[in-house]
């Protein structure tokens, strides 16, 4: 068997899976960090929250009202929008006239709320939620065994960042969105309404997070601080991506992952630093990040 | 009588009443207070003059503390030795920090520090010198000139006189030349580009400052407490800063102090009442400061007092 | 008489400026405490963080039964009063707000302090002002080594119990080849290092390690390297989100039951928040089980009926620690620390939590430690039901042995 400095060449593959499994995640909340950054010109510190949410509604639905995961799948992500376009209506639009930086503050403020109010309700160590029955157990892909439930994840989250990224750069709709981007008083000034796109841009990325939310719950323990973590590291993801492409952050976030993984398996302790790292080193050689348009 | 003799009577008053706190109040509360208000001074000389946010100042509070600690306690150095070393710490780290994170502005400035900072944090959960979750315990006082500081009085009023000492040091950056451009670059950097002034390596300047005024915060907590744990690093720590200085008041010399004394004194007093609501409380605390008083207590306190007088409307914001 | 002696100090130490200040302040508040001859317990906890399910508003009410039924017991001819308060896992509110108690509110003893940051630093605070640290909720062995002293009692568990309590049964067992999964920082590589000692004495082989950092959410790349390795069981050298999310992916990627599990740190609360399905068959080692006898399961019972969730060894240790620190209390009719604390080592431990337990000179309550297994979704009959006592380790061997403290207090 081929070895890779020491660690067999199958068991490299497999490592290398898990990673995009994380990728994946990373992918879909930088996604959705990147759309709301578009419009709003607001880094979303409350992603992770709406994040740990969409894991805890498909965990009420199925405890509450007997919904499955596949329900969840499609529900939870509109509702968790829903509550996006309410935090945007109420709370975004007030400060939108002020310093970016702002945005920034006031949904770190949300994220404590949100947090410390599932906090309370729910305790710290969370609940646990089931693999769907239809995908439990494993298959055999060669080189490991690898539960169905990964592949799934890996499947749903790349389909959904591509058909993102096709409806913003293809569609009409999408032209629109990138127009009021560019320039929103003359986007308005063509009839769209602008404050309407704004709001539905920020349900959207935060439904984008619900999703996530939702394929994690099984994976993950489901636990009101499970976000406060995970967002830290895609923060980094969007710096090393920039903030100029759609498609960048998704692929800088597969490729955090596999790098991540690779980190476990040479050297695990670094792992947890090794974005960082690249951060850094990207800041260094590219200011605007591997996909940004320099600004 | 004029704005300045207005402004000392205020000054001797505030020291004069800081001089009889601890007849009061608690010494250790005080001195945290201290602390805290000399962090949210060193954070709000990045925030409030040169308009950038950072969102990993943790790291150099934390960092210091344990540089401090660790030297104090396995290491037994003298007290200042130690603090001095603590400060150090602090502004290499700030430079080195700086040097990245000042490529970039805004939103990103932010992130970056973030990052940065939790590499920090890392550092300190897994380095074998710091005890892990535990951190270090049991830190020495020591003395400093003569005076025995385990006595809580007699740390107060070191801890007093560092804070001040630092405090005024920022108040004369602020009103120095270096200051003034500072202040510019905040208005309109490229203006302050055009000028001529190498805007990039104020900013620097100001950071690395601003980070070892922080990094002797976090040394002289370090004192008090007798220990430095992670949450001292964390990021909630750098969150927490941001917030007291917003609460104050950005961009003001008093915001940030009084910003500092609410949310210290809100946590201390939540503790036992409301238990586990304490950070929604704080969350919303920031939500609510953000939505209606961007400009902090100092800020909203003086619009008002304006209004009243009927004089000319409130500045920019920053 | 502590605070005649305190207050005297503070005079000597104060500047002259404020002797005369202190001098009034301290009559009054010494004439107070003299007069209203109340006990105050203060019950610092976690109420909202990572660690508010193990001990937090269940601790309280384990505090709250033990002052209610002991003053129904005893009718005693003081007052016990509990103040309470949450220390958020930050060691710097922890010992603020017990210096605050000690000074300014007469709290005799200061109890539960989960996380050992807290612990370590609330008990340098009463060592200073004489008074009791009762901790249950912290697991640090340094707590009754490097850093113990003689105003604290270490009552429900340390790491060393539960790690090589574990390591030792396990292998006993049967369970010869170990491979760990280690948090990568002070507390996780102590742990590791203990119970591979355990486990080496014993007969057991480990055949490798990785060290993860602190926290990881997902662990399953780590899981992968533990099953490549062939070993019977993967010693979870972690704790709290790490443990669960570790347990539950190895479930996932059907590691269970072909190897088995050791928790090396892990409560009740954390087995029933994963489910039997994702722990089954796996060990590890508890002070206190609610469904061992008919005493945990009547005190339970009523515990559950207060709070709605069975008790962890944390919650029925605190009940226990001030239980036998009142009874001290009454029996030497004083407050006074060291005469309480004397008073609390010669009387053995004798309730529904501890058998024939002792206090030592050290500070660690030594009593006896179980070593579980979690039960079958199908074995188990009602809620809560997720046990099977494997083991009764008994106390001396379950804790360090008293020769090999690191204590300063034992080899003076």
């Amino acid at each position: 068997m081929i070895d890779i400095f020491g660690v067999p060449l199958l068991a490299l593959l497999g490592q290398m899976l898990l990673g995009l499994v994380n990728g994946s995640f990373y992918a879909l909340l930088s996604l959705g960090l990147a759309v709301i950054f578009g419009l709003l010109n607001v880094i979303n510190f409350a992603h992770g929250a709406f994040y740990m949410m969409g894991a805890f509604a498909a965990w009420g639905l199925l405890t509450w009202t007997g919904i499955g995961y596949f329900g969840a799948l499609l529900l939870v992500p509109p509702l968790i929008g829903l509550l996006g376009l309410v935090v945007d209506r109420l709370l975004l639009k007030r400060i939108a006239h002020l310093d970016p930086l702002y945005g920034l503050l006031l949904t770190f403020g949300l994220a404590l709320v949100l947090e410390g109010g599932f906090r309370y309700q729910f305790g710290v160590s969370g609940e646990s939620y089931e693999v769907p029955e239809s995908l439990q157990g494993a298959l055999d892909v060669g080189f490991m065994v690898i539960p169905k439930y990964r592949l799934w994840v890996i499947v749903v989250s790349t389909l959904v960042c591509l058909s993102t990224w096709l409806i913003i750069e293809k569609t009409r709709l999408g032209s629109y969105l990138r127009a009021a981007t560019e320039n929103p008083t003359l986007t308005q000034a063509f009839g769209i309404n602008v404050p309407l796109m704004i709001s539905l841009t920020y349900g959207f990325g935060v439904a984008l997070a619900g999703l996530a939310g939702v394929m994690a719950a099984p994976i993950f323990q489901v636990a009101p601080l499970m976000g406060s973590n995970l967002i830290i590291v895609v923060f980094a993801v969007v710096v090393i991506g920039g903030m100029g492409s759609i498609l960048g952050s998704v692929v800088t976030g597969l490729g955090l992952g596999l790098v991540e993984g690779l980190t476990k398996v040479y050297w695990p302790e670094a792992s947890s630093t090794v974005v960082f790292v690249l951060m850094a080193l990207v800041l260094v050689l590219r200011p605007a990040g591997l996909f940004g348009r320099s600004a | 009588m004029s704005a300045f003799s207005k402004k000392r009577w205020l000054l001797v008053g505030m020291a004069g009443l800081l001089l009889a706190a601890p007849a009061v109040f608690y010494p250790v509360f005080l001195m945290k207070l201290l602390c805290f208000a000399l962090f949210a001074s060193a954070f709000n000389l990045m925030l409030g003059y040169t308009g950038l946010l950072s969102f990993g100042h943790a790291a150099f509070f934390g960092g210091a503390a344990y540089v401090t600690g660790y030297l104090l306690q396995s290491q037994g150095v003298g007290t200042l030795t130690g603090i001095a070393c603590g400060v150090l710490f602090a502004l290499v780290l700030g430079a080195l920090v700086g040097l990245l994170a000042i490529r970039r502005q805004g939103i990103y400035f932010a992130m970056i520090t973030l990052a940065l900072a939790q590499m920090v944090y890392f550092l300190c959960l897994e380095l074998p010198q710091t005890g892990g979750e535990d951190g270090l315990q049991g830190v020495p006082r020591g003395s400093l000139l003569g005076l025995n500081l385990s006595n809580d009085l007699t740390l107060y009023y070191v801890v007093l006189a560092f804070t001040g000492a630092g405090i005024l040091l920022i108040w004369r950056t602020i009103h120095s030349p270096f200051g003034r451009i500072l202040l510019a670059i905040r208005e309109n950097e490229p203006r302050a580009l055009s000028l001529g002034y190498d805007v990039a390596r104020y900013k620097w300047l100001a950071f690395v400052l601003s980070a070892g005024l922080s990094g002797l915060a976090g040394a002289l907590k370090t004192l008090v407490f007798k220990f430095a744990t992670l949450t001292d690093a964390h990021w909630h720590q750098s969150g927490e800063v941001v917030l007291m200085t917003i609460l104050g008041g950005i961009g003001t010399l008093t915001g940030p102090l009084l910003g500092a004394a609410t949310l210290v004194t809100l946590e201390d007093q939540l503790a036992d009442k409301v238990g586990s609501l304490v950070t929604v409380i704080l969350g919303a605390t920031f939500v609510i400061c953000v939505l209606l008083f961007p400009r902090g207590i100092v800020g909203a306190a003086s619009e008002f007092i304006e209004r009243l007088l009927g004089k000319s409307s409130p500045p920019p914001l920053p | 008489m502590i605070r005649i002696v305190f207050c005297w100090l503070l005079r000597a130490l104060s500047p002259s400026l404020w002797a005369t200040l202190t001098l009034t302040l301290c009559t009054l508040q010494a004439q107070a405490a003299y007069s209203d001859n109340v006990v105050k317990i203060g019950v610092l906890t976690d109420m909202s963080g990572p660690y508010s399910d193990l001990a937090g508003p269940g601790a309280i009410v384990a505090a709250q039964m033990a002052v209610e039924d002991f003053v129904a017991r005893q009718k005693p001819d003081f007052k016990v009063e509990l103040v309470t308060a949450d220390h958020q896992n930050k060691g710097d509110i922890a010992a603020n707000k017990a210096r605050e108690w000690f000074d300014r509110e007469q709290v005799d003893v200061v109890s539960e302090l989960v996380t050992s940051s807290t612990a370590l630093a609330v008990m340098k605070v009463a060592k200073e002002k004489n008074r009791l640290a009762l901790i249950t909720g912290a697991g640090s062995s340094r707590i009754t080594n490097e850093d113990c002293n003689d105003v604290t009692a270490h009552w429900a568990y340390d790491t060393y119990a539960t790690g090589s309590g574990t390591g030792k049964a396990v292998v006993q067992q049967g369970g010869k080849t170990w491979f760990f999964l280690t948090a990568d920082y002070a507390f996780g590589q102590s742990l590791e290092k203990d119970t591979t000692a355990v486990i080496l004495a014993n007969g057991g082989k480990v055949l490798g390690a990785v060290r993860h950092p602190f926290p990881s959410t997902d662990l399953s790349s780590y899981l992968l390297k533990a099953q490549a390795s062939g070993a019977q069981v993967i010693g979870l050298a972690n704790a709290g989100s790490d443990t669960i999310n570790a347990v539950k992916q190895a479930s996932e990627f059907g590691i269970t039951p072909k190897q088995t599990l050791a928790g090396l740190l892990m409560f009740i609360t954390d087995i029933n928040s994963l489910g039997l399905k994702a722990t089954q068959g796996m060990y590890l080692t508890e002070a206190f089980y609610w469904d061992m006898n008919q005493d945990t399961r009547t005190w339970s019972q009523r515990f559950y009926a207060r709070h709605q969730k069975m008790p962890t060894m944390v919650q029925a240790g605190l009940y226990s620690a001030l239980t036998h620190y009142l009874e001290a209390v009454k029996a030497t009719r004083s407050d006074d620390t060291q005469v309480v604390m004397t008073q609390m080592r010669k009387m053995p431990v004798n309730d529904f939590f501890s058998h024939n337990g002792k206090l030592r000179e050290d500070g660690l309550m030594q009593h006896d430690m179980y070593l579980m297994q979690v039960k079958k979704p199908s074995e188990s009959h009602y809620p809560w039901d997720d046990y099977f006592v494997r083991a009764t380790i008994p106390g001396a061997q379950a804790f360090q042995p008293l020769a090999l403290s690191r204590c300063p207090l034992i080899h003076k």
